[in-house]
């Protein structure tokens, strides 16, 4: 009883202190603003407006509805035809092209021969547009050679094949990244601002002030986290009206789930925040070891880059990843509508997660050095 | 004296910080109702010694008593019977006044109405009732400090540790500051205070010169006096602190 | 060893410290230099930092698909779909589970046990295949659906098309972070520790004593700026030793300029810092703006991660005022495609420019906020 007395005495203190910080209250504000209006612009790692410069030495029939099949593509440009490879490669240098396509003299002679070959060349320096630049290059280049060849008989071709993509037919990029981002909000409100309040206390030395006083340690900590858990709440909800006002999305699963999933989360990042926080004596210190856990992450969570594209190995570390369960959560839920208990597995590792740094946040918080 | 009752008391205690040993096997007792000077010069190891008491810090050896409570085992229970107010000023300056006094006497237990009578005896006190809704930060130095003092004995602790409370204040502050510390030392309340200014040490009832973290000397300033045959007490540290190897 | 190395450090600044003249110099840069080892732990992050941050990149963070789970549902067998199955069975990218039952297929992909599911009709002796993929990951998806449809239709005796990687022959993304992590981790580095460094100074009220000493206040900043400068100089070696050792980027001529022009932005930084650091008062706010001005913007909009070109219009505007997307961009074209200083002199100038200017402005606002 006179616990929580003194916790709800310590938490007007928070809140109050909260409100008359310049800066804190703008942050919680802008930040959710700023990470889903502009990072959905940004973040995308779709390859479009592939620039393609061809060097046609065949000057053939052939060669030149290559080319226009190559215009004909949504994502393919032409942005050179010429004769000189030098030329193309100067276009790459600078910038303007993406890919070269190299159709040999006397090409479409030698194709009855099946011994033609054309030179796709793609740049390297961006790997992702080169390498699907590539792809796309010389799916269209077979496209037109299966179109003249006409190829008949009891093979399946490529042609006959329908797709459909379920949860998310048209590929929207956005509704892919929209769920996911809200880790962001979390890893910084749940656990940076928590921690730097808390060595803010210590440099102030008002920390000192509490540690002579009866105050136990759970209620000090609590009364730190409360305040940001309630935040971390209000803002994932303004995610998803933002989501739904501004993107159209709306979860498919139950709202609930995303909560649970939120409130677990929270209690991860503000146990590894505290933690930080009470291994660091500056604020300069806790910051950069923050920002590596950002850092960390924000790109091996299966945010940015799929973690299916991480060699096994890293897979496997990815497993010890707090938001990367997080993360599968929020796009099952809200993409393909899966309940918590076809999720069971991930709500528990986060909740084990929790359990685990809430427990390492209260050892290492010692009121006696 | 030994009728009376010891509210401190220290045997051995000694703190080491690696290879260096800030506080030296250091004993002494402190009774009730006395106001204790804690002298020393720069990085003798006042703070740490007070630390320890204050249950801020573990001895590495040695032991002692607060209040009755052990300070290695029963350092929480300590902390409910003393007050402290440290170095450094560490009340939130970005709440005001009152939310301060609020704050931490909800934090000692007590209950709204006693916060509320005792509160308004304390702004009439210290003549700040009109800066009661005042942000800390924005009020003088000098009134920040007695709001730390009234914050530190606001629950009534059998003993207040003092750590070089009237640290940068002019002297007509300082003596108004030590009114103060011999008012709750009337009421009862044993005074644990470390200084720098020697003057101040005359105002204690006894005193104890600290020096490369052990005790150098201890008794009451008139016996100091005496005993090395001198008028002042800064004349007294001088001649014990003459051989100190550590300081600025 | 650490103290032999700290040691050695200050006794070379004393030597430079020289006479008079420079007095109130060196001793700045000494007591800044002193303060920065003294911090062992926030020295050590700052050069560990960037080794994980390349290392993490180098071998993390790969473009290419594996191990893509896929089922197939098939009504009626013959030797065409047996040598299908059989030829995703064998494919390095694929874990083929094997087959099951239409009504299965859903449940799978909601709860994210498979990937794609490859649906085999036969109509009238007529094989028509469908592919349903899960599109919740749209990145992955189109990748996924392509390697299916690359086994289905693999050609089966000449290759019609040959394809090259320029610059990048193995397609190691390494390559295309290193620039980015440069250009990220001298404005986390140099921005935030000298920003937070001079406000540090300003909240403990030692700055007023620096400034009432006869060091002028000039010398005063170029003082905290010089073991900043020096740090990310020993940042910088590592980091380009590590790119072209582990990561294994070519070494070529273009090295120099390489480092020519990481000095550039590195001054830049520091100048950022320095701005930063006579705006606001507190080391939090200091953190906080550094955080949220600085360091978003370059994760986000420098191209370090996500392609410009996919940006929309105005943020490709507000990108150009970024200087790290210059550096980015440069070094990419230096580090990767080893071109030589001609092909950057647009880049250079711009970060040259910003350089001066935000030093500039730095300057006469230090010397005005007194």
């Amino acid at each position: 009883m006179i616990k929580l007395r003194i916790l709800l005495a310590l938490l007007r203190k928070e809140i109050k202190l909260m409100r008359r910080n310049r800066l804190i209250p703008r942050v919680i504000i802008v930040m959710p603003l700023m990470v889903m209006l502009v990072i959905p612009l940004v973040a995308n790692l779709d390859v479009k407006n592939v620039n393609v410069a061809v060097v046609d030495n065949d000057h053939s029939q052939l060669s030149r509805r290559m080319i226009a099949d190559i215009s004909a593509s949504e994502i393919l440009n032409v942005i050179s035809v010429g004769d000189s490879h030098s030329e193309a490669m100067l276009e790459i240098e600078d910038g303007n092209a993406d890919v070269i396509l190299t159709i040999p003299p006397d090409y479409s002679v030698d194709m009855i021969a099946r011994t033609a070959q054309v030179d796709v060349e793609a740049n390297g320096v961006n790997v992702t547009k080169g390498m699907l630049g590539a792809r796309y290059v010389s799916e269209s280049v077979l496209g037109t050679l299966a179109g003249i060849s006409a190829q008949s008989g009891q093979k399946i071709k490529t042609d006959d094949i329908s797709i459909i993509y379920r949860f998310n037919p048209t590929l929207n990029f956005r509704n892919y990244m929209i769920p996911a981002l809200m880790v962001i909000l979390l890893i910084i409100i749940g656990g940076f601002l928590p921690a730097l309040n808390l060595v803010n206390e210590k440099e102030t030395g008002t920390i000192e002030a509490m540690n002579v006083t009866p105050v136990s340690r759970l209620v000090f900590v609590l009364s730190k986290l409360i305040p940001f858990w309630i935040v971390g709440i209000m803002v994932v909800t303004v995610g998803m009206l933002v989501g739904w006002l501004v993107y159209g999305l709306v979860p498919q699963g139950c709202i609930g789930a995303i909560y649970l999933a939120a409130i677990l989360f929270s209690l991860v990042m503000s146990g590894i925040g505290i933690s930080i926080a009470n291994s660091s004596s500056t604020m300069l210190q806790s910051i950069f070891v923050m920002f590596a856990f950002i850092i960390v992450f924000q790109l091996m969570s299966g945010l940015f880059t799929p973690i299916s594209y991480m060699p096994v190995w890293v897979q496997y570390i990815t497993y010890m990843i707090p938001p990367r369960y997080f993360i599968e959560i929020m796009r099952s839920v809200y993409l393909k509508g899966t309940s918590i208990a076809e999720l069971w597995q991930q709500y528990l590792t986060l909740a084990s997660f929790a359990t685990v740094m809430l427990f390492v946040a209260a050892a290492t918080y010692k009121k006696q050095s | 004296m030994n009728s009376i009752e010891k509210v401190i008391s220290v045997k051995n205690l000694t703190k080491k910080f690696g290879s260096f040993t800030a506080v030296d096997h250091i004993t002494f007792d402190v009774m009730k109702g006395e106001i204790f000077g804690f002298l020393g010069a720069n990085g003798a190891g006042k703070t740490t010694a007070m630390r320890m008491l204050c249950g801020l810090s573990y001895p590495t050896s040695g032991e002692g008593s607060v209040a009755g409570c052990d300070i290695t085992s029963q350092a929480e229970t300590i902390k409910r019977r003393i007050g402290y107010m440290s170095q450094k000023f560490s009340l939130y300056g970005d709440l005001t006044v009152m939310e301060n006094i609020r704050l931490f006497s909800t934090i000692y237990g007590m209950s709204d109405k006693d916060i509320k009578t005792v509160s308004a005896r304390l702004f009439k006190e210290l003549e700040m009732e009109e800066m009661k809704n005042a942000l800390v930060r924005d009020i003088p130095v000098g009134w920040k400090q007695k709001l730390a003092f009234a914050t530190a004995t606001i629950h009534n602790p059998q003993v207040v540790f003092l750590d070089e409370p009237t640290g940068g204040v002019d002297p007509v502050t300082r003596r108004r500051f030590w009114e103060l510390i011999y008012k709750a030392a009337a009421d009862g309340m044993t005074v644990f205070v470390t200084t720098h200014y020697l003057d101040e040490a005359e105002y204690c009832n006894r005193v104890s010169i600290m020096v490369d973290g052990k005790i150098s000397a201890l008794d009451n300033p008139a016996a100091l006096k005496k005993k090395y045959n001198v008028s002042t007490m800064d004349e007294v540290f001088r001649i014990v602190a003459k051989n100190a190897q550590r300081g600025e | 060893m650490y103290r032999q190395w700290t040691r050695f450090f200050v006794l070379s600044l004393k030597m430079l410290n020289g006479e008079n003249e420079m007095n109130g110099f060196g001793s700045v840069i000494k007591k800044e230099a002193l303060y920065i080892m003294r911090d062992r732990r926030t020295m050590v992050i700052t050069l560990v930092m960037p080794l994980i941050l390349l290392l993490l990149f180098g071998f993390a963070i790969s473009t290419e698909v594996n191990n893509i789970r896929l089922v197939a549902v098939v009504d009626r067998h013959c030797d065409a779909t047996r040598d299908l199955l059989e030829r995703f069975a064998v494919n390095d990218y694929f874990s083929y589970l094997g087959e099951v039952n239409q009504v299965d297929v859903e449940p799978l992909l909601r709860s994210g046990k498979i990937d794609a599911a490859l649906f085999l009709k036969t109509d009238d002796g007529k094989i028509i295949p469908q592919i349903v993929a899960d599109g919740s990951n749209t990145t992955s998806a189109r990748a996924v659906t392509g390697y299916i449809m690359g086994v289905i239709g693999e050609p089966s005796a000449s290759q019609p098309v040959l394809t090259y990687t320029l610059y990048n022959p193995q397609m190691k993304s390494s390559y295309n972070f290193v620039p980015g992590i440069m250009g990220m981790i001298f404005i986390l580095i140099c921005a935030i520790m000298t920003s937070v460094s001079i406000v540090r100074e300003k909240e403990s009220g030692t700055m007023d004593l620096l400034l009432v000493s006869p060091t002028r206040p000039g010398t005063i900043i170029l003082g905290k700026l010089i073991p900043y400068f020096v740090l990310s100089c020993a940042i910088l070696a590592i980091m380009l030793l590590l790119a072209y050792t582990v990561l294994g980027l070519p070494l070529s001529g273009s090295i120099f300029n390489v480092v020519a022009l990481s000095l550039i932005y590195i001054v830049l930084a520091l100048s950022i810092g320095l701005l930063v650091s006579t705006i606001v008062d507190s080391q939090l706010t200091a953190l906080i703006v550094s955080a949220v001005i600085f360091m978003v913007p370059v994760i986000m909009l420098s191209g370090m991660i996500f392609p410009i070109d996919n940006m929309p219009g105005v943020l490709q505007a507000v990108s150009c005022i970024i200087p790290a997307r210059w550096y980015i961009e440069a070094m990419r074209k230096l580090m990767i495609q080893q071109l030589d200083m001609a092909y950057v002199i647009k880049e250079g100038s711009i970060l040259l420019l910003m350089t001066m200017v935000l030093l500039f402005i730095s300057i006469t606002k230090f010397r005005s906020s007194r």
